[in-house]
This record gives structure tokens, sequence and C-alpha cells, in this order.
């Protein structure tokens, strides 16, 4: 893991603290974590560290500057800065590439892995069938397979009517 | 209906029996979730808040699982009601501080507890005695399959679900065990252990007290990543480190009592001592004291007693509970008043603890000295 300070060496230095009620971290190199003074883990402020230092500044300069709003609710960075908390969940889009690099410094990694709601894992694996469909059918057309071409048009088409009817609920 | 009609007695709650009690005194898991076309809670209007708390509590409250639930909404429980589901550690003390448009429902059994509207639109969490991470996942997994059939959650393929902090994006998922290491805090182990356990990605914190302060020797263990590995994983391995801090906390009692029985001894009987004599004790002393209490009943050296003794008084003794029994507005002085005089009352006909004989080998009895 690499220091969420300079970016450049090891992390060894990971704190916790308890703001709000919420439990937050950071991980530091050896001489980031003496230049900011961190000696004593609860004489800093975390929140004021991870904020100040990354993430607000990148969401700005990623999004176009401060005055960028998230469409939806209004959302500014300004706003981030101060709560540390977004504003709908359109704002991951609206902030996505600033974000992108504040996950990085939190997380294991940038994408999720884990549980996805049945809707979309079925919406997923159908739509994963299909394109396999309509490449074998640009394939038997090809060959002149006229026969095994309508047969798979028609799983084609079943499968397109389970989709919508799967976007529609 | 009233909230004090419906909670599990502290007594019932101390009994209930799971893996490892001994140490792990609870398993958690929390699931966060939002819903796709409203503002997260903390942004969100009054008439947004609303309109969530009445999309989600419907849709909960219909689950078989939470058949007969107590379902509120925040405005109708009392700051003391709010209080004492924290010291039950129900909700959180930031969902104790809301009010209209956010709301609670509770199953029968205490086993989940869904949050509406605390820094998510949803916080559901499932609650177990003792080791039982798994089961708590499996039960809240069930819980939010259902759910997501119900409510139109805000998901997105490469970040999962969207939360209102970034910490908690991905799985959204909060794995965590509550755990008494007295062992560990005697035998001053428990800052290494500590710090080995944060380079892992893992929290760790005092689950009562400020800061690094860990009244009771009760530590909270918890993931802090949320995104890039999933639910399953997060559990097995929390599961792992779990299982190496209870031998940790095991090998650290059998040392203690090997290598200073004398100073393990001190510890208890002054315990005992003072908690069975006190007319006046603070929250935070009884706290400590209770957990070289509860020490001493894993060690055998209060034969007869139940540990669920122990851990009533720890629910018991905490403020909100105290000012519950009693009619008139308690200050802090009078609560401390009262406080021993219950705790002098539970522990009136236990018998100060006794000593046990040193092993073979061990010619004086005198502890060893630090090498
Ligand atoms: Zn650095
Ligand atoms: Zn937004």
């Amino acid at each position: 893991m690499l220091c969420c300070i300079c970016k450049e060496r090891e992390a060894t230095v990971h704190l916790t603290q308890i703001a709000d009620n919420k439990m937050q971290k950071v991980d530091l190199c050896e001489e980031c974590a003496k230049n900011k003074g961190v000696n004593d883990p609860t004489g800093f402020s975390l929140a004021d560290l991870l904020l100040g230092l990354g993430a607000s500044q990148e969401i700005e300069q990623a999004s176009g500057g401060a005055d960028t709003r998230c469409p939806r609710c209004g959302f500014t960075q300004a706003d981030f800065k101060k709560a540390g908390r977004l504003g709908c969940p359109e704002c991951y889009k609206t902030f996505a590439e600033g974000l992108e690099t504040l996950l990085k410094s939190m997380h294991k990694g940038t994408r999720h892995v884990g549980k996805v709601p049945d809707s979309l894992r079925q919406t997923r694996d159908l739509s994963d069938r299909l394109k396999m469909l309509q490449k074998k059918l640009a394939k038997a057309i090809e060959e002149e397979n006229f026969e095994e071409a309508a047969l798979l048009r028609d799983e084609i088409k079943q499968m397109n009517a389970r989709l919508s009817n799967i976007a529609a609920t | 209906m009233d909230i004090h009609d419906f909670l599990i007695s502290p007594a019932e709650t101390a009994r209930r029996k799971g893996p490892h009690d001994r140490i792990v005194m609870s398993s958690r898991v929390r699931l966060a979730r939002n819903l796709k076309d409203a503002p997260f809670p903390g942004w969100a209007k009054k008439p947004d808040r609303l309109k969530v708390l009445d999309t989600i509590r419907p849709a909960v409250e219909s689950l078989p699982e939470m058949k007969d639930a107590f379902s509120a909404s925040m405005d109708s429980l009392s700051s003391l009601d709010k209080q004492i589901l924290v010291e039950r550690h129900l909700i959180s003390r930031e969902h104790a501080a809301k009010t209209s448009g956010s709301g609670l429902i509770l199953n029968r059994e205490e086993t989940i507890c869904v949050m509406v509207n605390e820094e998510d639109h949803l916080r559901m969490q499932a609650l177990r005695p003792g080791l039982q991470l798994r089961q708590a996942w499996t039960a809240i997994d069930s819980l939010d399959s259902q759910l997501e059939k119900k409510l139109d959650y805000a998901f997105s393929p490469e970040l999962g679900y969207l939360t209102a902090c970034p910490t908690n994006i991905g799985t959204g998922i909060r794995v965590s065990a509550m755990l008494h290491l007295p062992g560990l805090v005697l035998a001053e182990q428990i800052n290494p252990i500590i710090q080995s356990v944060n380079k892992l990605g893992l929290a760790v914190r005092g689950l009562y007290g400020e800061g690094t302060e860990a009244l009771g020797n009760v530590f909270q263990v918890s993931n802090q990543m949320t995104l890039g590995e999933s639910e399953s994983a997060i559990v097995e391995r929390l599961e792992k480190v779990l299982a190496q801090i209870i031998e940790h906390e095991e090998n650290a009692r059998a040392t203690l009592l090997e290598k200073k029985p004398k100073m393990v001894y001190n510890h208890i009987g002054r315990a005992y001592g003072i908690l069975a004599n006190a007319h006046s004790i603070s929250s935070k002393e009884t706290m400590n004291l209770l957990s070289l209490m509860r020490l001493g009943v894993d060690l055998e050296l209060f034969p007869g007693i139940d540990r669920s003794l122990v851990d009533e008084l720890f629910i018991l003794t905490q403020p909100a509970h105290l000012q519950k029994q009693h009619a008139e507005k308690l200050s802090a002085e009078e609560r401390d008043l009262l406080r021993a005089d219950m705790v002098r009352g539970r522990l009136k006909n236990v018998s100060r603890p006794v000593v046990r004989p040193p092993a073979a080998g061990g010619s004086t009895g005198l502890d060893k000295p630090d090498k």
C-alpha cells in the first residue's frame, strides 16, 4: 500500500480515528508521518488530512473546478470538502475522475467485487449469451447454413423478449 | 408500542450463548444501501427523507423475518429510549440524533435491526451472540436479496452499491466482532496486536469511550475497505484474524496465571472488593471493574457464578438504563449512588474470588520478575 500523501513510498504508519462515530484511516510513509507531526494518532484530524490533502483538490481539478455541480442534486465539491459525504448516487458520475484517486487510497481496489442485485445479474448473463448467439448467427450466415441461422434467430428473439421483460419489471 | 415493552430484558440478552463467547461477545454484519433516485440523507431535504422513509419502511416490514417487528419513526422515540437502544448496540449514536424522516425496524428476536435514513437510506444489520460472522452475513444477505426486489437500489457495475461516504462503497459491508480482551491488556500486549491487525486493513477501536481509550477492555474489530473484495472474502479474512486474536488472548490469560498469578488475583480481588462494597461509582469505573470480574468468572475464580451476571450488569449500569429505572431525572452524582446500590445488591450472594493452588513447579506462588 502506497503512502496517501506522497504516493511514492510504501506506507508503514497506519492510522485510524473516530470522527462523528465513523472509523477513518490513513496510511503514511515514515517520512510523511513525521512531516505531518503524526506521532500521536489522536492529536490530528484525519478527515482534514484526507480531505484537505487529496480528495477535494483532485475532484476540483478533474471535474473542471470548484463550480462543478451535480446535475441531479446540486452538490458541489466544496460541499464534499465540508461534509466528507456525497449528495446523491449520481454524484459518483459527476465527480468520477477525482473520486477514482480517493477510492484507490481508501480501498483494496477500484472495481466492485461481490454481490450484484439479482435483476442486474440476470441481465448481464442474458446479454452475454445474446452476444454469443449473435456471433454464431453471423457465422451461420457466412457459411450459408440457413437452417441453423433461422433457429438462432428464433433464440435471439426469445432472449431479447426476456431482456425487455426484465427491464420492464 | 412502547419500545420497553418490546425489548428483550437485559437478563435474557446476557444469557444468550454463542461460539467463543468467553472472548467474542457478539458478531455483526451491516450492509449500506441507497435508493437510486433520491439524494443521500445528509443532503436530502426533509420531504425527500420522508418520502424515502415511506418507501423503505413498508418494504422492510413486509418481510417474513420482520414479522411482529418494532417499527418506528425516530421522532416517536424519546431521547432516553434512543440512548437505551445505543447502549444495547442496536442503533448508532448518529442514528440516535435523528428525528422525523428517519426510522428504525427491529425484529422480535433482536437479531436484525434496520436503520432508515441514518447516513445512508438503509443500514441493515444482523447480530449474533459469540463468533458467528458467517451466520450473520447469511442472514443479512438474504434480507437484502428480498429487499432488492422491492426497492430500486443505487448500484453501479463498476463501483457496486453507491453510498453517501466513499469509504463504504462497493459491497457496503461492515463485518465486525466485539471482543473482550482483558488478558492482552493486562499483559500489555494489546498495542502490538492492534497495530498488526491495522496493518491487515482492519480497524480496531474501543467500543466504549473516546479515541484510543477502551473502557471495559472491549474492542471492536472490523473491515475498513469495502471496494475490491467480495463479502465472503471479507468475512473469511476477519474470521482468520479473529481466530488469531482469540488464541493470543487465551495465551495471554494462561501465561499471566502461570507467571504473574498475584497480579491477576490482585486485580480481580480488588475489582470484586470495590464493586461489592462501593456506595458511589461512575459508569467508567464500573465497566473497567466488571471487565476484571468477567475475567475472574472465565478463570473460574467465582465458582457457581455465570458470566451472564456480569454481562447483565454491563448493560444495566449504563447511564440510560439506570435512568430508565427511576421516574425522576437523575444527576450524574445520583446515578453513581444508584449504580453502586444496584451492583452491591447484585453481588450480595457472590463470594469473594477463590485462589487456585499454584501449578506444579510454581513453588513460592510469587510473581516471576519480567525477563
Ligand atoms: Zn509519504
Ligand atoms: Zn448528486
